[in-house]
């Protein structure tokens, strides 16, 4: 029986790239998962600890060492979902630090496999200490 | 001023310069980096114009201004602000179908849009203020016999705007009528996807508005939104967007002990009772309108009816008439008069749209009409309108698509119905449809939203106050009791004895 966790988010290598482009630019680097209008629904990426964290945010992993982090009411209504953080050329309209350079951070999802969903990596509840 | 004249193809698309500066202290100022980036069109993905690319020190030089001018704009008498108000109204009226032609080539939504609404309702925001601004009193109050309390409502300064892409005009109308009304000077920033139609209207309205009163920066969120909202020269931040950015403008804002207002989207419930489908007649025919006003706007509203709750009774005989009028959507080139759907804002909304249709295919909805991309205009952004049938817990249900996507589902009574409804973590809008006259109170008073259409939807006159519960934000706009919003209240506590408290 195998032992290995399940990650819930991923990065595609063109996402992982803007990444590190972003990082040369600014130093380490946070994501939150945005919910709503406009620009909503899309990752938003910020200087590390730009965004406090508050007891009700979740993290949900690491892509490329930067926290990945998602409200805890909205994770309910994702949690059963795999997210690979891509990119995409656009315009975006918010303050993730990646609109600048004419591209957008966006999610793909897809459902976790039931082999999957008993593996999955356990989620950390508030500011990390 | 430059004349701007219209060239006349066969789609009427308006001539623009080849870039647009920041209005700053009623002048055109290049940003200081002198850096300017791309505005495209959805439409086509044609550019339209360079704008500039703006930092902290443009947003500074801004402030600046708003400060400047708020020492006399903040002590004109409502009747002068009122003339202004009317002024720009008339100026936005006589320019319509311009502004409306500019409006659809910028966001990409259909011209019969933006002349039916869009401009339109412009117009008529501007005069609303400038009228309820007329009939205004304060308060005196004798709280004794030789006590008054006076009640004054005074501007809180200089504000910080941030505009979203959906409605480029309309929302910068909804922010700046109440601000200019209340006596505030104002910093506005349009969204980045849409930054050139409100540089337009500002250039028609010159001479109109004292200089500095309105100033337009213009650039990236994290460059140029960012240090606005961060500033310590303004007095208040007003916000339509979505909740990570609201989270961190209110962050911002608790830095500087400053109020915001926020309007951060919602997943709105559309629910069709039993009793609508009792007769084939205008009423019913309305309902299936009612329902498919999920396209409106390409769906890109923050309360696009995206959730359609129908009775399990009438499901078969209304879904078959909604797909048939969504089927009949006629999308196209949006500057065609023809056009009822257009494109989507920009690529990586396009893109999201698309993930999500995705995910809602992956969640096992059943895709009952549309479910993919449309080729109306090469080069552009289009999607079909497209029904799933799924439940609530799936994402498609939960999360603001943004786009003309709609999930329906079923429910057995109105219990079911009201907690389908409430199940979301937004409270904008709702739609309450029914023929019963006892559920067409009572039910509406049991949705978590701040606004609900019964027997109507999408809206939005001036003099209904609009705005969100839970996580969709705060503050009330379209009404006068925006204008608290950018006020505050100064009492003056008059004492007329002449007669000592006695206490040293």
């Amino acid at each position: 029986m195998t032992t290995q966790t399940t990650s819930r988010v991923n990065v595609t290598p063109s996402a992982s790239d803007i990444i590190s482009k972003v990082r040369a630019e600014h130093g380490p680097l946070m994501f939150h998962q945005s919910g709503g209008c406009c620009d909503g629904s899309s990752p938003m990426c910020y200087e590390d600890g730009e965004f406090i964290i508050g007891s009700s945010d979740v993290l949900l992993g690491q892509i490329d060492g930067c926290n990945f982090w998602m409200s805890s009411d909205q994770f309910e209504y994702w949690q059963h979902t795999h997210l690979t953080i891509d990119v995409t050329p656009g315009r975006g309209a918010s303050f993730s630090l990646e609109i600048p350079m004419g591209v957008r951070f966006m999610i793909r999802s897809r459902l976790f496999e039931p082999d999957e969903m008993e593996h999955l990596a356990p989620v950390h509840v508030g500011p990390l200490e | 001023m430059e004349t701007l004249e219209l060239v006349e193809t066969h789609a009427n698309r308006p001539k623009f310069r080849s870039h647009y500066d920041n209005y700053i202290g009623g002048k055109w100022v290049p940003p200081v980096g002198g850096e300017y980036f791309d505005n495209t069109s959805p439409v086509d993905g044609s550019l339209i114009a360079k704008m500039p690319r703006s930092k902290a020190a443009d947003v500074d030089l801004a402030v600046a201004a708003a400060q400047k001018a708020f020492e006399t704009w903040g002590k004109t008498s409502a009747t002068e602000r009122s003339k202004v108000l009317l002024q720009i109204a008339d100026v936005i009226e006589k320019n319509l179908e311009f502004l409306a032609r500019v409006e659809t080539v910028e966001n990409g939504k259909a011209l019969r849009e933006t002349m039916a609404a869009d401009l339109p309702l412009c117009v008529d925001h501007f005069r609303y203020f400038a009228g309820v601004i007329r009939a205004e009193e304060g308060s005196a109050t004798e709280l004794n016999a030789d006590t008054l309390s006076l009640i004054i409502k005074e501007p809180v300064g200089v504000v910080g705007q941030i505009i979203p892409w959906n409605f480029p005009l309309l929302m910068a109308t909804w922010k700046l009528a109440p601000a200019l009304a209340a006596g505030c000077c104002v910093v506005i920033k349009p969204a980045e996807q849409t930054p050139t139609s409100l540089a337009i209207m500002f250039e028609l309205l010159e001479g109109i508005v004292p200089a500095g009163v309105v100033n337009i920066i213009q650039g990236f969120g994290p460059e140029a939104g960012k240090p606005l909202a961060q500033h310590k020269g303004i007095n208040k931040v007003a916000f339509t967007g979505e909740t990570t950015t609201g989270r961190l403008i209110m962050q911002y804002a608790s830095e500087n002990l400053i109020p915001v207002t926020m309007e951060l989207g919602g997943k709105s419930p559309n629910i069709f009772m039993k009793s609508i489908a009792d007769h084939d007649d205008e009423f019913f025919d309305k309902c299936v309108e009612g329902a498919v006003m999920f396209a409106l706007n390409q769906g890109e509203i923050c309360t696009c009816p995206s959730r359609l709750l129908v009775h399990e009774d009438i499901y078969d005989k209304f879904m078959e008439r909604v797909i048939a009028r969504t089927k009949a959507i006629k999308l196209g080139h949006p500057l065609d008069p023809d056009t009822m759907m257009g494109a989507q804002a920009s690529n990586d909304q396009y893109e999201k749209i698309l993930s999500y249709i995705d995910i809602g295919k992956q969640e096992g909805a059943e895709v009952l009409t549309g479910g993919g991309p449309a080729d109306s205009v090469e080069g552009g952004f289009y999607i079909q309108p497209t029904i799933f049938k799924g439940n609530n817990k799936m994402r498609i249900f939960q999360e603001e698509i943004f786009g003309p996507v709609l999930s329906v589902t079923t429910f057995k009574d109105a219990d079911e119905a009201v907690a389908i409804a409430n199940d979301t973590l937004y409270g904008l809008g709702a739609g309450f449809w029914s023929r019963d006259a006892h559920e067409l109170y009572t039910i509406p008073r049991q949705i978590q939203a701040g606004r609900v259409w019964v027997n109507c939807y999408h809206d939005y006159p001036a003099h209904a106050p609009f705005g969100g519960y839970k996580k969709s934000g705060f503050g009330r706009e379209n009404h006068l009791m925006m204008l608290n919003h950018y006020r505050q209240v100064k009492n003056l506590l008059i004492s007329y004895s002449k007669n000592k408290l006695g206490f040293f």
